[in-house]
């Protein structure tokens, strides 16, 4: 049972150079309970789409495809629809928490806020709630009554999950959640969200650069490079036994301590992340690719069988008629 | 986990670039002396900068009219005569008659022609202006560059001072100014310029606050750079483009001012300004009298020059203004 | 609170040092209203730096590594001269910085900081050119080594790795990506030759494909040109990669220093082993990690200052090996437990003997 279900997705900006391509076609598939991972760096459209689930672009961007959240299409919804599925039907968790509570407000109010806009409760039985919730992420509920400068920052990440729970949704979205927080704090905030997620039964989205955190978090994983999806499966097999170029460059960046392999043994691509704006031909990492041969700047890849439930963009992984690596 | 040495490495040689695609268009000549590099970067960069603001339609309508205003102030003797503005000319016609073909502009009470008037007020408001914001400038900029980059007690002390000024209002002063100094032109510069620097030496002082902490002003100060050399290279460069746009605004102020001063009769007697002439019209009651071609044009000129120079202060700030730019 | 116990003899290979700080101390002082100061009430102090002693020696790569909060960037600005200490000393070539301009000035020239953020680093309205040049410029340098500016700055350039060094000559910050903006930065600092460069988190805000080319960069600059570097970083990964010996700072004291190999995978302190066990991979959210908020400069625990959140502590094995009052009550310096590896910790000096088994292998 598909929770979210995107299908041929394309994100387009309009811009005084022309039209920018920020997604360019991407597939994906949440179950019940499932935590999927989507990585990538800069550039590559993952916070394009993070938007895109529920329609949150700003008003140059053209999208075109299909994504289905519990089977209804967000893209074709009514307005009136759509603001009440924000939040009950998915939610999600900003980057960079400490900006996005309104310092002037208590928390506790800000919380009942979700609840009392989607007509759930009154105001009175949203702030009960709301402590309710600050108890479920670990948090005094006499603290609704505290202001945003008054908790630190993991307090205040904290404060944002029990806010992307107000309204119960099927599916969260947690785009770089634990990224300004300090490695203790991560942790602490990573448990968090997995208890969370098993308690409740919910489907996770779960968006980052840090491969290292995906793995540890996520069931599935996805590789996403200049707004396609060029790897998808198992985390620990992904990680593992990259079968795509960029994954295994993506991957030993983020080295084993403990591996003698990786003492004094940096390595990294040369170039950089391409921008939107100026895509390459054929598959867009041929020209950072170690292993790119002739054919690769003028044929686009598809996604192919690149062992069990996985799948890589790659035509060394066509060539290899679906061996697993 | 696959290992390092199983990730294919690029051979010596190869691999991705990491020059530098340039714009378009046949790259600049790269000098090997660092001053002619230097001249090129400043050519290099003014092109940029003008490529981007021909793009601005408002801004170009102000520079336009800027222009316009500059070249009739600069070539004021060829486009009337100065002796026009004496009262006793005898090229002057009768008083207070409408325009006609020898005095497309009408005439005042003397009977000048009210186009020579304007056109020779543009001399006397434009050099006012600038002269005045001259002033403003270099005072409100080294104070508030002073205060912001030595912080502590002197900035307090500068910052107080800047409110202070701020806070006196600017009739009553130059009111008081003008009586107890003899009215002149410099004591009219001179009124607009103390009066108008706070508002500037509070935007640079916030400026030079943020300039101040940027990595690439403590490391200047890390390899050993005296403070002369951090204000000159550093804190100036980053707040010199709004010090720029602040001044082009503050030339709209400054004139306006001086039209002020002088339709309230403070201004100089002698000097033929776009104020002067407007005060005399209101002295002899022009406007009871319906004499409109008296009152108009100068009205006139000092509303286009301000707002000419209005636009292109807001085009240089946008152009110029790190927060307001977007990539 | 009890003096420090410093180590008396310094450690192994210290003729070697090329910067030593000794008993350094930064603090900052918060602000009190005048109604409150009035009331007596005192300003917090945050003591940043709680006395730190450090050796860099000639060309090693010394990671130090820690929370925010725990002084790690406050020490690498104080040793850039860009923070004055409380007390203390900072020592380049065994010459005291105190004594002369002439010393002062060397060091300067000698020591370089490469920042964080590529992007701030570089002055926006200045060139490539010229941000690299600003090293000479301010030293007077205007031939060295028969090489005259222009050649200097190319060469620079080209030791980071931008080739052909001419076509960056008079590009924009803005207009390189951040892998470039870094390489400037670290060009800049190489233009003057440096003994040392101090890096603070210098690929932590880059892409992750990206950062591999530049700490390549750095371990090749050090093999090469044998510059010793003082990395800041909170990323124990990173310093596994390039570090030959890690510094793990908390609440503005080293609690552990050792060679890389042994810090990592055979840690002494428990807040070292807590800082490992964090670290993500594969294997799911079991490990246990510290309770409670990171720690606060302005309130610095009686005792071992990392005492109350000390799993040791907490779970029975201080008092189980007897140390348990030493924890609260006594404060200590570093102390050299396993050869060139140092830990302050009651525990781990009480047995020293023992292999301790770390979370990962």
């Amino acid at each position: 049972m598909s929770v979210l279900s995107v299908h041929d997705l394309a994100v387009t900006y309009a811009s005084q150079a022309g039209a920018i391509p920020a997604v360019r076609d991407v597939s994906l598939d949440i179950d019940h309970g499932e935590v999927l991972g989507l990585a990538g760096e800069s550039g590559c459209g993952k916070s394009t789409v993070v938007n895109a689930i529920l329609r949150l672009l700003p008003p140059g961007a053209t999208t075109t495809g299909q994504v289905l959240l519990n089977d209804e299409d967000v893209l074709t919804m009514k307005p009136g629809h759509l603001r009440a599925v924000r939040w009950t039907g998915a939610s999600v968790v900003f980057q960079g928490a400490m900006h996005a509570l309104n310092p002037v407000q208590r928390i506790g109010d800000q919380l009942a806020e979700a609840a009392v806009i989607h007509r759930l409760s009154n105001q009175k039985e949203a702030l009960v709630r709301a402590g309710d919730l600050l108890e479920k992420v670990g948090l005094p509920p006499r603290r609704i009554r505290d202001y945003p400068h008054e908790l630190s920052g993991g307090q205040k990440q904290r404060v944002m999950i029990a806010m992307a729970l107000a309204c119960t949704p099927s599916l969260i979205i947690a785009d770089e959640p634990t990224t300004a927080l300090d490695v203790m704090v991560q942790a602490q905030v990573l448990k968090l969200l997995n208890e969370l997620q098993h308690e409740m039964g919910l489907a996770m989205l779960f968006i980052t650069h840090d491969l290292s955190v995906l793995v540890e978090v996520c069931d599935r994983l996805a590789i996403m490079y200049a707004g396609k999806i060029v790897e998808e499966g198992p985390s620990a097999a992904v990680f593992g036994n990259p079968a795509h170029p960029y994954t295994t460059a993506l991957a030993a960046a983020f080295p084993t301590i403990g591996d003698q392999r990786f003492r004094r043994a940096p390595s990294g691509l040369g170039g950089d992340p391409p921008q939107p704006d100026s895509i390459p031909s054929g598959c867009s990492f041929h020209p950072r690719c170690p292993v790119a041969f002739d054919e690769c700047p003028t044929v686009v890849p598809d996604l192919y069988e690149a062992g069990e439930q996985r799948r890589a963009a790659c035509l060394l992984v066509r060539d290899q008629a679906g061996v697993p690596t | 986990m696959r290992p390092p040495e199983a990730l294919p490495t690029w051979k010596e040689g190869e691999g991705p670039l990491t020059g530098v695609e340039l714009e378009p268009g046949p790259p600049p000549e790269i000098p090997r002396d660092p001053r002619r590099i230097a001249w090129t970067r400043r050519r290099v960069s003014a092109g940029r900068m003008w490529r981007t603001y021909r793009k601005n339609t408002l801004g170009m309508i102000g520079l336009v009219a800027l222009i316009l205003f500059a070249l009739v102030a600069i070539f004021a003797p060829l486009l009337a005569d100065k002796q026009g503005l004496q009262a006793t000319c005898p090229c002057n016609g009768i008083p207070f008659s409408p325009p006609s073909l020898k005095y497309p502009l009408g005439t005042d009470n003397y009977g000048r022609s009210v186009l020579t008037l304007t056109i020779w007020g543009t001399r006397v408001s434009l050099t006012v202006g600038l002269l005045a914001t001259a002033i403003s400038i270099v005072i409100g900029s080294f104070i508030g560059i002073v205060a912001g980059y030595r912080g502590g007690v002197s900035e307090t002390v500068l910052m107080r001072l800047t409110d202070w000024f701020l806070v006196i209002p600017f009739l009553p002063l130059a009111i008081v100014l003008a009586s107890v100094l003899s009215p002149s032109l410099g004591v009219i510069i001179v009124v607009i310029g103390i009066t108008s620097w706070p508002s500037t030496s509070r935007i640079v002082r916030a400026q030079v606050l943020s300039v101040k902490t940027r990595p690439y002003v403590e490391r200047s100060r890390a390899l050993g750079a005296s403070g002369w050399h951090l204000n000159t290279r550093h804190i100036l460069p980053n707040v010199g483009p709004l010090i720029f746009a602040n001044t082009i605004l503050t030339v709209a102020v400054a004139i306006l001012s001086e039209s002020t001063l002088a339709f309230l009769g403070l201004g100089d007697p002698l000097s033929v300004s776009w104020g002067t002439t407007l005060e005399n019209a209101f002295a002899s009651g022009a406007a009871y009298a319906g004499q409109w071609w008296w009152i108009v044009p100068p009205g006139l000129a000092i509303v286009f020059v301000v707002l000419a120079f209005t636009l292109c202060g807001f085009a240089l700030d946008e152009i110029l203004n790190p927060k307001l730019r977007e990539r | 609170m009890s003096e420090a116990v410093a180590d008396p003899t310094p450690p192994s290979g210290d003729d070697d040092a090329v910067l030593e700080v000794r008993g350094l101390h930064v603090s900052f002082e918060g602000r009190v209203g005048l109604g409150a100061g009035v009331a007596g009430k005192k300003a917090s102090v945050s003591r940043a730096v709680d006395g730190v002693d450090l050796t860099l020696r000639r060309g090693e790569v010394l990671a130090l590594a820690g929370e925010s909060g725990c002084g790690k960037t406050t020490l690498a600005r104080t040793i850039m001269g860009l923070q004055q200490p409380k007390l203390g000393e900072i020592r380049f070539e065994g010459e005291p910085l105190g004594t002369s301009t002439k010393v002062l000035r060397e060091y300067r020239r000698r020591v370089q900081i490469v920042f964080q953020d590529p992007t701030s680093a570089l002055n926006p309205r200045q060139t490539i050119y010229e941000s690299v040049a600003e090293g000479l410029r301010i030293h007077g340098v205007t031939s060295q080594d028969g090489m005259s500016e222009e050649q200097l700055v190319a060469r620079a350039l080209a030791r980071s790795g931008l080739r052909p060094p001419e076509r960056f000559y008079l590009v924009y910050p803005h207009e390189l990506s951040g892998g470039q903006r870094q390489r400037v930065v670290i060009a800049g600092a190489l233009v003057l030759d440096p003994e040392i460069i101090v890096a603070d988190e210098p690929v932590s805000s880059l892409d992750a494909s990206v950062r591999g080319e530049i700490l390549k960069l750095l371990l090749g600059l050090r093999d090469d040109f044998g510059i010793a570097m003082l990395v800041v970083t909170h990323d124990l990964g990173l310093a596994w990669t390039i570090a030959d010996r890690v510094a793990v700072m908390y609440l503005g004291r080293i609690v552990e220093i050792g060679p890389a190999e042994d810090v990592l995978t055979e840690p002494l302190h428990p807040y070292t082993k807590a800082l490992l066990e964090v670290v993500p991979e594969a294997g799911g959210l079991k490990r246990p990690f510290l309770t409670g908020e990171p720690p606060d400069p302005t309130q610095i625990p009686e005792g071992c200052r990392f005492h109350p959140r000390c799993p040791e502590l907490i779970s029975g094995g201080a008092s189980a090996a007897g140390v348990e009052a030493m924890c609260r009550g006594e404060d200590l310096g570093l102390v050299e437990l396993r050869p060139d590896h140092f830990a302050a910790c009651h525990l781990a000096a009480a047995r020293p003997g023992d292999a301790v088994p770390s979370a990962t292998t």
